[in-house]
């Protein structure tokens, strides 16, 4: 695949968690039983007019000035006109071009420790569409007697964000995807799970000559429900591309569908049979004009952004004392995990910072078990409870909501600091390794963490290693 | 037939009600009678709820009798044209697709009515989609005018027009997209009013054209329409369009102070080819009276008025286009069986359920809103749109109301113009304009052609200029003083 490019853009569509939908006073939530949340506005029932959801266009300011965009005075929506059954109205009220946020960019950090700056086109609102599921004994779609209809999720705030065709491989569209989540959570406007379409994001993804700079034959791929999946069919849909060119066959503009399944993209229309969507402003609703002052005021009253987090508290992280691995550094940056890591050692501060890191690095649930973990800290400081015995603990915690002590008496893993317990299984274990005895005292010295080790085993992992490995040098140096 | 009550103002019954000359259900009765005497020669309604209307009435004179103060529509017997979405009545548009339709909710407007003790006497007839000028475009068969029963009632709102005019009902509420209200209220020697757009509601009004539609009034006189207005006039926070109150919603306490002093401009493209001799003579007089009682009146000029009829042929279709796209046998109305898969099953739905102008009207937007057409035909369309606004803009820089005929002809007969849909469309060239521009215009009677049928001239004022223009209204109305009753009922 060498001598081409890969150039990806990246369609998101966020679901606003709001209370209510953008257009009605239909409760905006998940998983109710169906068509449970309608009514005669998200019905599309004649008459019905929408009225636009004041929290759900606060958001998509919030969103665009997180992404540096510009905030239109003046923007608009409009009608996109399809027939789908799904779609109450048979438009979905959209925006075209006067969009509400305008431009912006996005830092994305890139696997490699780079941070690479991808620009943001436009953000807009819009309105979501029902669900339809086809019913037939086979299961399959061709095969269906008849579709059901959920409205529920019809005329839930929809917004969309468009890169520009910034991004050079999977990996970097991934990552931009990503980030994007990232600032949707700091800015709590979503749910931002993939796995409930909270966020959807489809791909436009072309190749090109390694050097050109022409865009190639733009293919649009859709039905990626996770950022593993977008990954997946990212690598698919370019090396498919770059076989076809290096093949001689030509490329046509089209919207491919991805099977999570096959783990491959297939056709679902060209650009001939694109839809003409017919837009025009939308009548029923005014322009939406946000007052510059009040701009300004959710500007300012934006969160710390993931970015802005990250370099100040990669700061305090990179501190030579702390002695952490860039690697430790990058994993403890990641959501909030490098707050937790401080909050921790600052209640912690007799405790290691790699023994800390270590601790909080592997626990997605680290921020809300933080009371926990410096619980646990302590007692594997004090010797009194191995450190991997401190990270079971933990799990158990996690599992049964009990406390430390209280697990870790039932199952007896307090280190035994014994002299004479302990003693009495280093003589076995010295009984029992005769060579590996003799190999020590012909001076090599390492193997006494072989019989170290023996002696936490026998001991069922409760013994105090560095008591053990004391007791056994006291012994064998006599 | 004379003195029935049916036949009064909803004005002179309420001072009656109020005082317990009659009763709420004195008057439903004698709406009702007149429903039966003539609704078979009419067939002004679709639907008629005469039970609903005993009982409301019956609740109205309980209420009364405890000596609880009454709103100005309470008691008063009114019809809803068909496309005013009324909850567990039937809505059917004049459509097939919407034969059994059932709406769950009520419209604003309606709602309004309603909550202050309107009595609602049924549905009335209408041209498909409110897309016509003579209600023949009805899936139900037409409306006959109460003037001559071979004649049109004009249309879209036809029905309400032709029941008002024949005293089946006090008042009514139309729809007005392009003249809807006014060429019928004219053709039926009605008074009917459009307001600025937005003043009242359209939630529940099923749309045909959403930037140019509006709820308008029918009624036998001037201050009725005064206070029908202000009843159902004023912001909803189901309608994002819909406007502040503004000046206020009082339109009775102006009515009196006549027109001495106030600016008339006559609008000198209203009177040229294509205007009947009888409306021209009828309208010319209607303005010497006005200037007899001291009214200012010139000439003015809205040049870009002749172009409005084509703008408003792009851009209602084009949002009707879109508006319509929702009868697709989904989710309510006409359902046409057996299709192999949904996509056929929507096309076979529209293609049994709408008739012929609806067609061919989201045809035509469809048409416009395509790519590589769309700046051509609506984009171009907007753009007169906007120069007519500032037409009005310039004309009511030194005018207060401006007049013009309502429509260039009297009531046409029956299927005279059903196979040219260009000579229907002539029918609203002087109502159009108003729509473009969303300000407000009234109709009132001002005399009788040589066929002895009704002439309305038609008064039009700045956005939210309401009260004036039902002042001037009202001025003009005391002054003619005609008796009109149609034929009808004199006979």
């Amino acid at each position: 695949m060498a001598g081409w490019e890969t150039v990806i853009g990246l369609e998101c569509h966020v679901e606003l968690s709001t209370r209510t939908k953008m257009f009605c006073g239909c409760r905006n939530e998940f998983g109710a039983p169906p068509n449970t949340n309608v009514c005669p506005v998200c019905l599309g029932q004649p008459g019905s007019l929408p009225v636009p959801n004041e929290e759900a266009i606060r958001r998509i300011v919030r969103i665009g000035l997180a992404l540096d965009s510009e905030i239109a005075p003046h923007s608009l929506f409009h009608r996109k006109n399809y027939f789908y059954p799904d779609m109450p109205k048979n438009y979905q009220i959209s925006q075209y071009d006067l969009p509400i946020c305008v431009g912006g960019h996005l830092d994305v950090q890139l696997p490699s420790g780079e941070v690479k700056r991808v620009g943001i086109t436009r953000v807009h609102m819009e309105e979501d569409t029902g669900k339809t599921s086809h019913v037939s004994a086979s299961g399959r779609i061709h095969e269906a007697e008849h579709a059901l209809v959920d409205y529920n999720r019809a005329g839930v705030p929809l917004v969309e964000c468009v890169s520009e065709p910034d991004l050079r491989s999977p990996e970097e569209a991934a990552a931009y995807l990503r980030e994007l989540r990232a600032i949707l959570e700091a800015l709590d406007v979503s749910d931002v799970r993939m796995e409930e379409g909270s966020l959807r994001c489809d791909a436009n993804v072309s190749v090109r000559p390694a050097g050109s700079t022409e865009l190639g034959t733009k293919v649009e791929i859709k039905n990626m429900n996770s950022i593993r999946s977008l990954e997946r069919a990212l690598v698919f849909e370019r090396d498919r591309q770059i076989v076809a060119l290096e093949a001689g066959q030509p490329l046509v503009q089209e919207t491919r569908h991805w099977d999570e399944d096959s783990g491959s993209t297939k056709s679902m229309r060209s650009k001939e049979e694109a839809f003409d969507y017919r837009y025009f402003p939308e009548p029923d609703i005014p322009p939406i004009e946000p007052a510059r002052a009040w701009v300004e005021e959710l500007r300012a009253s934006l969160p710390e952004l993931p970015r802005a987090r990250r370099e100040r508290l990669g700061e305090t992280l990179s501190a030579p004392e702390l002695e952490l691995e860039p690697a430790v550094i990058a994993g403890l940056l990641s959501s909030d995990r490098a707050e937790t890591f401080i909050d921790v050692q600052r209640r912690s501060p007799e405790v290691g910072s790699r023994l800390i890191a270590s601790f909080v690095l592997n626990e997605p649930e680290a921020a809300e078990l933080s009371d926990v973990i410096v619980e646990i800290l302590g007692f594997v400081h004090g010797e009194r409870l191995s450190a991997s015995k401190g990270k079971e603990v933990l799990e158990e915690v996690k599992g049964s909501g009990r406390s430390p002590v209280e697990i870790i008496d039932e199952r007896d893993w307090w280190q035994v600091s014994d002299a004479d317990a302990l003693g009495a299984i280093a003589d076995e274990v010295i009984a029992e390794n005769p060579e590996v005895v003799e190999k020590f005292l012909a001076g090599k010295d390492a193997v006494i963490g072989f019989l170290v080790g023996q002696v936490v085993k026998k001991s069922g992992g409760s013994a105090n290693p560095t008591l053990a490995r004391q007791l056994l040098q006291e012994r064998l140096s006599r | 037939m004379t003195a029935e009550l049916c036949d009064a103002g909803a004005w002179e019954l309420g001072a009656k009600l109020d005082i317990g000359e009659i009763t709420a259900a004195e008057v439903i009765e004698s709406c009702l009678a007149r429903v039966e005497e003539v609704e078979e020669r009419v067939r002004a309604f679709l639907t008629l709820t005469p039970e609903v209307a005993r009982e409301r009435a019956a609740e109205l004179d309980v209420h009364r009798a405890s000596g609880a103060p009454r709103s100005p529509v309470a008691g008063i017997p009114l019809a809803l044209k068909d496309v005013l979405a009324t909850k567990g009545i039937r809505t059917t548009c004049g459509s097939q697709i919407l034969e059994e339709y059932v709406p769950p909710y009520d419209a604003t407007a309606w709602a309004r009515l309603s909550g202050e003790g309107g009595v609602l006497v049924g549905k009335t007839n209408c041209d498909e989609f409110a897309m016509g000028s003579s209600t023949e475009n009805s899936a139900f068969g037409p409306v006959h005018n109460p003037w001559d029963l071979s004649r049109v009632p004009g249309g879209s709102s036809g029905g309400s027009a032709a029941a008002v005019a024949a005293g089946e009902v006090v008042w009514a509420l139309g729809t007005d997209t392009g003249g809807s209200v006014r060429q019928p209220a004219a053709l039926c020697g009605v008074v009917g009013m459009k307001p600025t757009y937005g003043l009242v509601s359209r939630y529940g009004l099923i749309a045909f054209a959403s930037s140019l539609d509006t709820v308008g009034t029918f009624t036998r006189g001037v201050r009725d329409a005064a206070l029908l207005l202000g009843a159902i006039a004023g912001k909803d926070p189901r309608d994002a369009t819909s406007l502040d109150d503004g000046p206020g919603r009082d339109y009775v306490g102006t009515l009196e102070k006549g027109v001495d002093g106030m600016r008339f401009g006559v609008v000198q493209e209203a009177f040229g080819e294509g205007v009947e001799p009888g409306v021209r003579d009828a309208v010319r007089a209607a303005v010497e009276r006005i200037s007899a009682m001291g009214g200012r009146v010139d000439e003015v000029s809205l040049p870009h008025a002749d172009y409005g009829l084509s703008a408003y042929y792009l851009i209602a279709p084009s949002e009707a286009s879109s508006n319509l796209a929702r009868y697709d046998g989904v989710r309510y109305g006409l359902r046409v069986p057996d299709a192999s898969d949904s996509i056929e099953m929507m096309a076979r739905t529209r293609g049994a359920g709408f008739g012929a102008e609806v067609k061919r009207r989201v045809m035509l937007g469809t048409y416009a809103l395509s790519a590589g057409y769309y700046e051509a035909y609506y984009g171009q369309a907007q753009k007169v749109r906007t120069l007519i606004i500032r037409d009005y803009e310039r004309a009511f820089a030194d005018h207060d109301v401006l007049i013009s005929p309502t429509s260039p002809t009297t009531a046409f007969t029956i299927g005279e113009r059903a196979d040219d849909p260009m000579a229907m469309y002539l029918s609203d060239v002087f109502t159009i304009p108003a729509n473009l521009a969303g300000v407000p215009a009234i109709t009132i009677p001002c005399g009788l052609d040589a066929n002895r049928l009704p002439v309305g001239v038609q008064l039009t004022g700045p956005v939210l200029a309401e009260a004036t223009v039902l002042r001037a209204a009202h001025a003009l109305e005391a002054d003619l003083a005609l008796a009109l009753r149609p034929p009808l009922l004199a006979a």
